[in-house]
């Protein structure tokens, strides 16, 4: 169990105070994967590195466990930093040492002898996807692989946490996923508390089961990942939910108006699904009860999340004024969310 | 005796190629115990200005102030004036003030400085993430040097060692002229001063191929430990 209690980080500089990280809450439980999510300078990196005390926050307390974090110093907090691993946007692995040599360097760190070390960390580059790359070089390494040796290597000690910030951000949309996976899997395997941050929904959306989202260092919204992309409160969490669920939105609004010239009698609608609801055959359904209704799709998408299921979709309805009402109400009474882009 | 043609360089006649073979042992000899003295003082005095770098504690300022002070008077003392500032020193240090052993306390204090300041400078273009990474899982200061810093700047600090070797040769050649032995010792006091040019010429040419050596044994040396590429 990890909190943190009114963490406040504030930085003198020339310019005046810079208040990095502002009043945050936040509890995360054990086995969670829980996930940040900001623009950058939203204070994201800063707050993590308060649990394994790269930083330390001017007010406030950070605890793992009951221990607080901010008053260890010394050997204690070396043994401590052991308990939580870490992994980095550009890996920052040792160009010198082999994939091995690597993952067994925290180990040497914390005094295992060599013999154990090396087994262990052949174990670990099996774990990731990396047996038979022992003895290569990072340079030698694909994006995705040095990243698997970097998971590897934040393994070694048996952490009951792992940090990771913006551990994707510099990996193609396949490799990424790909990175994802094993997380997931080391979280499910290992019962790994996870906090990672990141600037990219689609990260939160495919492992995350909860979400902070900040901004100018505090915490302006928080949740069960689901909860928070179905009812978005903040704008800049609309923000960051609209560019992953709609990440076209521009070339919508553009088909949009350009149907609206062509069929200014039709209603143009998004309707938006969550959970089981994108499996059944609604908008079919609403047909058959509406005969005299005709239906365009405009656009549509579903993406899956770690809690089930996001639809939306854009149609544009032409028919009788009447019918049209009747319809978006009985996909109301689905608890379809139903928003009217224009109408007549 | 000699007349100063051109032709006198090839008067290989004249060459005493025992005394030559001896003198280009001192020069070796000057080379490698000062390159040995210099990179180990070299990346302790380096370690220390970058340890003691923008730190908050006025005594390791000072610290970083009184080592970056004494490397950067050194390095800008011409040799030549070096060694006859240092000759009392020396005098007390070896117990003379003639020969190869003579010309090592200037030989290092003025290479030392130098090469602090490359080693200092390899440690800074070192990415800083890796020493973060390091920090994250509890490695101790001393750790993140042993295993982290040294390892990882390794071709920088053999490319400088080989630079900093390479115009050690030449200070060695400089010393000679004034007493220390070696190869410059035998160009100027048998070549130039007994107007002998092919003993100059025979010295030069070691001394280059001495060079070439090292030069070549240090690119090998990089090439070896750097597994960026």
């Amino acid at each position: 169990m990890i909190e943190f209690k009114d963490v406040t980080k504030t930085f003198e500089t020339k310019q005046g105070t810079v208040h990095a990280v502002q009043d945050v809450n936040l509890s995360i439980e054990d086995g969670h994967i829980y996930g940040i999510v900001g623009y950058s300078g939203a204070g994201k990196s800063t707050l993590v590195r308060m649990l394994n005390g790269l930083e330390t926050p001017t007010s406030g307390s950070v605890d793992i466990d009951g221990v607080e974090i901010t008053g260890l110093t010394g050997t204690k907090l070396r043994e401590q930093r052991h308990k939580i691993g870490m992994i980095f946007q550009h890996f920052n692995l040792l160009w010198s040492r082999t994939v091995l040599q690597n993952i067994m360097f925290p180990l040497e760190i914390a005094g295992q002898s060599k013999a154990d070390a090396q087994k262990k960390a052949e174990h670990l580059a099996d774990l990731v996807g990396l047996a038979g790359r022992e003895q290569a070089y990072p340079s030698e390494l694909s994006g995705g692989q040095k990243q698997r040796v970097g998971i590897a290597r934040a393994l070694a000690n048996d952490p009951q946490i792992l940090l990771s910030d913006e551990a994707t951000s510099a990996l193609d949309p396949q490799t990424t996923d790909e990175v994802l996976d094993l997380l997931l899997d080391i979280n499910k395997k290992l019962n790994l508390t996870i906090v990672l941050i990141t600037h990219e929904m689609h990260v939160i959306r495919k492992i995350a089961d909860h979400v902070a989202v900040m901004e100018d260092g505090k915490i302006v919204e928080q949740g069960p990942v689901l909860e928070v992309f179905k009812r978005p409160k903040q704008a800049v969490t609309k923000r960051f939910v609209n560019e992953e669920v709609t990440p076209s939105l521009h070339d919508t609004t553009a088909v949009v108006e350009q149907l609206v010239a062509k069929y200014p009698k039709g209603t143009i609608v998004q309707l938006t699904f969550h959970g089981d609801q994108a499996k059944l055959p609604i908008v079919s359904e609403m047909l058959k009860q509406y005969g005299n209704l005709d239906l365009n799709i405009i656009e549509g998408n579903i993406h899956q999340t770690q809690e089930g299921a996001i639809g939306s979709l854009y149609i544009q309805i032409t028919g009788d004024p009447a019918d049209i009402d009747g319809a978006l109400a009985y996909l109301q009474k689905l608890r379809v969310e139903t928003e009217v882009l224009n109408r007549e | 005796m000699n007349d100063q043609g051109l032709g006198s360089y090839f008067k290989f006649s004249n060459v005493d190629w025992g005394n030559m073979v001896t003198s280009t042992w001192e020069t070796l000899w000057l080379t490698i115990v000062s390159m040995i003295v210099v990179a180990i003082l070299g990346i302790a005095l380096g370690l220390l200005l970058f340890e003691t770098t923008d730190s908050h504690n006025p005594l390791v300022r000072l610290l970083n102030w009184v080592v970056a002070l004494f490397v950067n008077v050194f390095r800008s003392i011409p040799f030549i004036i070096l060694i006859v500032l240092l000759l009392p020193i020396t005098q007390k240090l070896v117990g003379t003030i003639i020969g190869p052993r003579a010309a090592l306390p200037s030989l290092i204090i003025s290479a030392a400085p130098f090469y602090a300041r490359m080693v200092e400078l390899a440690f800074h273009e070192l990415d800083h993430g890796v020493v973060e990474a390091a920090e994250s899982m509890g490695a101790t200061r001393w750790q993140i040097i042993r295993k982290v810093l040294l390892p990882e700047s390794m071709p920088a600090l053999v490319s400088g060692i080989t630079v900093t070797t390479i115009s050690l040769i030449g200070y060695t050649a400089m010393a000679g002229a004034i007493g220390a032995g070696g190869l410059g010792n035998l160009a100027y006091q048998d070549g130039f001063q007994s107007n002998n040019n092919a003993i100059t010429l025979v010295a030069t040419v070691i001394i280059v191929i001495i060079v070439f050596i090292f030069q070549f044994l240090g690119d090998l040396a990089v090439k070896h430990i750097d597994k960026r590429a």
